[in-house]
This record gives structure tokens, C-alpha cells and sequence, in this order.
């Protein structure tokens, strides 16, 4: 028996004030002025009410580095940035491309109690781009793996791309790929453009994403199956999804929000703290990835939460890790780049960090409306608040945070996953565990 | 002048100006018995090589020598990439040491950028290479080298001088210094190579670029070919050596073309029959051992503005 909680004049995606309570992990009942007998009572006046966040592309690092991060301190983060669910990326040591891999990582998840662990499966073997992993035993695994992906690699070879594409289809699976032409970025440091040239930086063409992005359109739309485009980065690949769309062939694609706020600028100080993969781009590609998510081109926001110790960031460019936390600041720079921009309201926000992620990875429990009768996956965020990242201050192992120094609007007060807070006064709730 | 130099985009016209003076001072003591000053007596220079490269080290300890400099010379042999120890440390360790300026080489654009830049020292920081990015002290050597040919007796110097910097411009930190350097001065530059071996943007950068060689040696004043390191050679970037050497190399029949006037440079180490062949290496318009000889001066001129120069180090 968990304990109700009513929550007092929130605003369900920003509309009228109301209270909503919360039992036995359902949403029990919405209205004005509900009656808080038994209740432990939050003054939510001024929240939004969001249906839990649902990130598709997390980096957990367990098992084989948890010196950068753990399951429970991945979870802990991400329940600090109001997400309930998140899906592991495969890419541990071991990977993640056995049943037993799989089944150990949503174990972990259930075990620390945080956040929901789905853990994508590889679609190789080792990563290796070599031959199919045993998909259908991760997808019949008590993991009921439904997304798979070899994120970090690219499945270049077109024809194994396609038997993945095809074989996913026996249990309603989605391929998530990380569009990189291997040969076109070899050695590759940052964004190709004038700027790498400038800087003796071996350059990332986009080409080489959008190349790999019309590929597995038309491959897609040849065997009719589901593919989704992982932390599309370039104005050229949005262009591409946009028609694969109007085709209306079934691919789904993501943005980061690193991409969507910093620019490929940033290289020009040499701190690999903004060296990540695919790499910041230019402002017109900034431009049009909001663009893109406005309009639903692009269908979802998704983290690539990307842990690393100092040791891997604390160095020269070309030594460093790819790859930045996001977990604890992506609500905030959906709000920066696109809410107080006017280019979504907070119904849009719920679709493209809850529903729409949550549907792509055939997640039942999250991603719902918030309603009588829905699990009460929530998370209430202060859009009014301000604040300044702090490395520090994260939940995660990590601190390779972009955003240290800046000011970014917004904050999760609350996270209720099933009905019991996650986290509550904006601080991990302990009682979770 | 700023209290590191990392990239010739750090020099103004005045900086680059007063090297140039500075090193045409330090230049004559190479005519003296004694080559020997005291001004930085008691300063500790670290020359820090994370890749071999004996003559740049061996110009940079002749410098600070003949400034009556301590040298420390710290060869890193690999780098942080290759599991050794890693460039935080090694600078850490040198600051330990009580280092007034570190001289380093480094396979990784960026890495004086980082050395100067994230807390590790308070040295100055001296960038002799750092991958394909720059290598300012090789630009300055090569513009006093221009200067003593081509602006020292002249009104404006090297302003509207025209120099033509030949071959993989994509992969040197050589093409990338002197481009932005002599920009500085109010030289004309002309990159010239296969289109392979221009970089992304490169028409940005505010020089004129070519592909055709035999177009642009006849209208310069100076010529200087880039070494084709061997691993370019296989990298795809050209179809084979011959058809390179045949199209972008620098011979005897491309030498008549030239300007009676018209030097012929080149920052070493040379590839002979690859982009130059052996007649034009040693014909006397090839200044190539004299940039040597400069190259010395030039460090001297750098090493003593920066640690003796201004005496202003503890303001900065």
C-alpha cells in the first residue's frame, strides 16, 4: 500500500489549475478542489504536469564501466530530469546483444527503482557490424527488448542493415540507427566545415549521416519495416525524413538537445567537453532541427546521455570521449530552444519527450495522457524557475556536462513513477529505493 | 605580444613586426665568435616533443642556448591516445619542475591550446606543431626568411609580395600558419594543390587558391612546397607519387618558369623527387638551408619576447 499523494492546483500540459491524486499507482482522480484526506498534499501551484519523460537513447555504462556510471546513478539522473523511463544503450561491456546482457541490465533498473530500464539490444554481434545478434531471443527475454540498435556504430553494410530491418518485423521491433558512413569520418573530430579546416580538425561531413539516413529510407520502405533515425544532426537529414514522411514510409527520428542549442563553434576552444558524435553542427542546422521538431518531422527529443570520467574529457581533443550528460538538463533546453520560442507548446513537449517515445519503443506503461485510470508516471516542472548548471551538482557518476556556467530556464519539482515520487522538492527522493 | 604562442592568428602586424626585428638583431650574433647572450639566464625552457621532430627541437634548444636559457628536453614519446602518460600529467610534472615557458609538439590539434588554457601551468606556452593545426615559429622563420629576400630593402616590406605555398595544404599546420601570418603582413597567398588536399572552406580563409601549378609559379615571388608525408601517399588523395610529382612537384623545366627574383623554399624535412627534385633542392634560388639558420634566430626572438622581453609576466 503506497501513500496518495494529491497534487494541488498543477497545470496538466500547462492548462487550468487543478488537482490531480494519486493512488496505488494509478491516476485516481482529476478535478478542482479534491479532498486531500489521507494524502500527503503538494502545493504544485505554478507546475506543469507532464506525463513522465521517455528517453530512447540513454547511456547507463553498466555493465564494464561503471566508473562512469551505474544503472542506479544513470536512473537517478534521469529522474532528476523528470524522465520515468529511459532505454539503455547497448553499447557495455559485455554488449548488450545476449538475452542475458539484456535481462541483467532491466534487472538493475527494477533493483535501483529510479526510472524503467528497456534496454535496447544490439544489432550485432559485439557491435561488430559483422552478423545478427540474437534479436528474438532479447526481444523474448523477460527485457522484451523492442529496440535495437548498434548506436556508437553505424550498421553501414547495406545488406545486413536490411535482413535487421526485415527480422525486426517478427515481433514488432524498431532498427535505431547511428547514421555515420564509416569511410566518409574516418579519424573524424568535429563538424566538416570551414571552421575544421581551420582548426586542423579531422572533419564529420554531413554527407556522411544524410548518405546513411536516405539509405535506410528506401531500405525501410522496401521491406516495410520500422526504422528510427538516431540524434539526427544536420538540416540535409531532417530534409530527408521530412520526404521519407510524406511518403509516408515508417520512419521515426530524434534530436539531441545539445543539438539543438550549442553550435559547432564551440570546438574552436579546444575543450573536448563539446566533443561529442555525431558533432555540433552549424546555426542553420540548429535552426532547422527546431524547425523540424516544431513540425513533427522530427517526432522526439532524446538524450544521448553520454557519461565519461574527467580522465576522458580532461585532455587534448583528439584523445577525448565522444559524447555529453543530458539526462538532468533536456527539459530545460526544450523549453530554452523551443517552448519560449513559440515553436511548441507544453502538449507538444508531453508528445515529443513522452508519447511519441514511448510508442516507437512499444513501451504500454509510459508515455499515457494524464488521466483517470493511467499509471501515474508524472513529472512536474517549474517552468518559472532559473538556474545555473553546476557540474557538481549532477545525480549522475559523471560531469561532463556541456551547460556548466549557464543559465537555463526551468526545473523538475517532482517525479512520480507508478504513484511513488522519484524525486520530490527538486531533490531525489530517498523513500524509492 | 600575448604570453603564449600558439597560433599566428595570436600576432599582429606590430607582434609579427617586432619578431622579425628582433630576430634580424639575435640573427648577427651567428657571425660571432661568441653565439651567446645572457638575457634569459636562469629561465628554464622545456622543449616537450610528443612527436619526433629533431630539428624543430634541435632549433628551439640551440635558441634558448644561446640565451643562456636552462633546457630541459622532454621527449613524451606517444601520447595520452597511445596509453601513455597522460598530457595533464606530463604538464603538471613540468610545472613541478618550475618551467617559464614549455615549447611543445604535439600530434593533437589543439594540444598547446589545451596545455595553455586549462589550469595545468602557468608557463608560457610555445606551439613548435600541434597536429594539422599550426606551426607558428616555422611561419615566422619562413616570413623573416621572405623578409630578408624580398622586403628588407624595400618600402612596405612584404606588403604586395606574392607567394605561392604548394602541395598538402589539407594536412599542414606549415600552409595553415603561413596563410594566416603573412595574411598579416599584406602578402598576396596562393595555396596550390589537388583538389583532394584543399581543405573544406578553405575560400574563407582570405587567400587566393589554385590547382594549377604551371599557372601560378610564373607571377611570385617565392615558392614554398610542402613535404607529401608517406601515409598521405596511400591515403587515396592522389592516384599515385608519379602523376603527383608530374602535376604539383617542383622541377628544373617548372623552375625556368620562374622570376629571375623568385626563391624557392621549403620547411624540411624534403622528399627529393617527390615535390622537389634534387636540382631545384640545391640551384640557387633554394633559400632551404638558410630558413634553418633563421630558424634559430626567429625561436630566439620568440623565447626572449616572451619570458624576457616585457619582464611582465606576473601582470598578466
Amino acid at each position: 500500500m503506497t501513500t496518495p499523494y494529491l497534487l494541488k492546483n498543477v497545470r496538466i500540459l500547462g492548462g487550468e489549475p487543478t488537482d490531480i491524486l494519486i493512488k496505488d499507482g494509478v491516476i485516481a482522480e482529476i478535478g478542482v478542489g479534491l479532498s486531500a484526506e489521507g494524502a500527503e498534499v503538494v502545493e504544485a501551484e505554478g507546475l506543469i504536469a507532464l506525463p513522465g519523460l521517455v528517453d530512447l537513447h540513454t547511456h547507463l555504462r553498466e555493465p564494464g564501466r561503471e566508473d562512469a556510471e551505474t544503472v542506479e546513478t544513470g536512473t537517478r539522473a534521469a529522474a532528476m530530469g523528470g524522465f520515468t523511463a529511459v532505454h539503455a544503450m547497448a553499447n557495455t561491456n559485455p554488449v548488450a546483444d545476449t538475452a542475458g546482457v539484456v535481462e541483467q541490465v532491466w534487472r538493475l533498473g527494477r533493483e535501483a527503482g529510479y526510472c524503467d530500464v528497456y534496454p535496447v539490444g544490439a544489432v550485432t554481434v559485439g557491435l561488430k557490424g559483422e552478423q545478427l545478434a540474437e534479436l528474438g531471443a532479447m526481444a523474448d527475454s523477460a527485457a522484451r527488448v523492442r529496440v535495437f540498435s548498434d548506436d556508437g556504430h553505424c550498421v553501414s553494410d547495406p545488406l545486413l542493415m536490411r535482413r535487421a530491418l526485415e527480422y525486426v518485423k517478427a515481433f514488432d521491433g524498431v532498427v535505431a540507427q547511428h547514421a555515420q558512413d564509416p569511410r566518409l569520418t574516418e579519424g573524424a573530430q568535429m563538424n566538416e566545415s570551414e571552421l575544421s579546416g581551420r582548426l586542423g580538425l579531422a572533419g564529420w561531413p554531413a554527407v556522411a549521416e544524410e548518405a546513411i539516413i536516405a539509405r535506410d529510407c528506401l531500405l525501410t520502405a522496401h521491406v516495410g519495416s520500422r526504422l528510427h533515425v538516431c540524434h539526427v544532426s544536420t538540416a540535409g537529414s531532417v530534409e530527408i525524413v521530412r520526404d521519407a514522411k510524406r511518403k509516408g514510409w515508417n520512419v521515426t527520428a530524434e534530436a539531441c538537445p545539445h543539438h539543438l542549442i550549442l553550435t559547432d563553434e564551440l570546438a574552436a576552444t579546444y575543450d573536448p567537453i563539446y566533443k561529442v558524435n555525431p558533432p555540433l553542427r552549424s546555426a542553420a542546422d540548429v535552426e532547422a532541427l527546431r524547425a523540424g521538431l516544431a513540425d513533427g518531422t522530427i517526432d522526439i527529443v532524446a538524450t544521448d546521455h553520454a557519461p565519461h570520467p574527467h580522465e576522458d574529457k580532461d585532455c587534448e581533443w583528439a584523445a577525448a570521449a565522444f559524447g555529453m550528460l543530458g539526462l538532468e538538463t533536456a527539459l530545460s533546453i526544450v523549453q530554452h530552444t523551443m517552448v519560449d520560442a513559440g515553436l511548441l507548446d507544453w502538449a507538444g513537449v508531453a508528445e515529443r519527450m513522452s508519447s511519441a517515445p514511448a510508442r516507437i519503443g512499444r513501451v504500454a506503461d509510459h508515455g499515457q495522457p494524464i488521466a483517470v485510470g493511467n499509471p501515474a508516471n508524472i513529472a512536474l516542472y517549474d517552468p518559472a524557475a532559473t538556474r545555473t548548471i553546476e557540474a557538481s551538482a549532477s545525480a549522475s557518476l559523471s560531469r561532463n556536462t556541456p551547460y556548466a556556467g549557464m543559465e537555463l530556464p526551468g526545473r523538475i519539482e517532482a517525479t512520480f513513477l507508478r504513484g511513488r515520487p522519484t524525486v520530490l522538492d527538486g531533490k531525489l527522493w530517498e523513500g524509492t529505493a | 605580444m600575448k604570453r603564449h604562442l600558439l597560433s599566428a592568428a595570436d600576432l599582429t602586424r606590430d607582434d609579427a613586426e617586432l619578431v622579425l626585428e628582433t630576430a634580424a638583431e639575435l640573427r648577427s650574433l651567428a657571425d660571432r665568435p661568441i653565439k651567446k647572450l645572457p638575457a634569459l639566464r636562469g629561465r628554464t625552457v622545456v622543449n616537450l616533443f610528443f612527436e619526433d621532430s629533431t630539428r624543430t627541437r634541435i632549433s628551439f634548444e640551440a635558441a634558448a642556448k644561446r640565451l643562456s636559457a636552462d633546457v630541459i628536453n622532454f621527449a613524451a614519446k606517444g601520447s595520452s591516445v597511445s596509453k601513455g602518460e597522460s598530457l595533464k600529467d606530463t604538464a603538471l610534472t613540468l610545472e613541478a619542475m618550475g618551467a617559464d615557458a614549455v615549447v611543445i609538439r604535439h600530434g593533437a590539434s589543439g594540444a598547446p591550446h589545451r596545455l595553455a588554457n586549462s589550469g595545468w601551468v602557468r608557463s608560457s606556452v610555445v606551439n613548435a606543431g600541434d597536429g594539422t593545426h599550426e606551426h607558428p615559429t616555422q611561419a615566422l622563420l619562413d616570413a623573416f626568411t621572405l623578409w630578408r629576400h624580398l622586403g628588407e630593402e624595400r618600402k612596405g616590406g612584404l606588403e604586395g609580395r606574392r607567394v605561392a605555398i604548394v602541395g598538402d595544404i589539407l594536412h599542414s599546420r606549415v600552409a595553415r600558419s603561413n596563410a594566416l601570418l603573412l595574411k598579416t603582413l599584406g602578402v598576396d597567398v596562393t595555396l596550390v594543390g589537388p583538389p583532394t588536399l584543399l581543405p573544406v572552406g578553405v575560400e574563407s580563409w582570405g587567400v587566393e587558391t589554385s590547382y594549377d601549378l604551371d599557372a601560378v609559379i610564373p607571377k611570385v615571388d617565392a615558392v614554398m612546397m610542402l613535404r607529401v608525408q608517406r601515409e598521405r601517399m596511400q591515403g587515396g588523395f592522389f592516384p599515385t607519387p608519379r602523376e603527383y610529382s608530374r602535376r604539383y612537384g617542383l622541377d628544373g623545366r617548372r623552375m625556368a618558369t620562374l622570376q629571375d627574383h623568385t626563391i624557392v623554399m621549403h620547411p624540411g624535412p624534403m622528399v627529393r623527387g617527390m615535390e622537389i627534385t634534387a636540382d631545384v633542392a640545391d640551384s640557387d634560388r633554394s633559400v632551404i638551408v638558410e630558413q634553418v639558420t633563421n630558424g634559430v634566430a626567429v625561436r630566439m626572438a620568440v623565447l626572449y619576447l616572451l619570458l624576457g622581453g616585457s619582464e611582465s609576466e606576473s601582470t598578466e
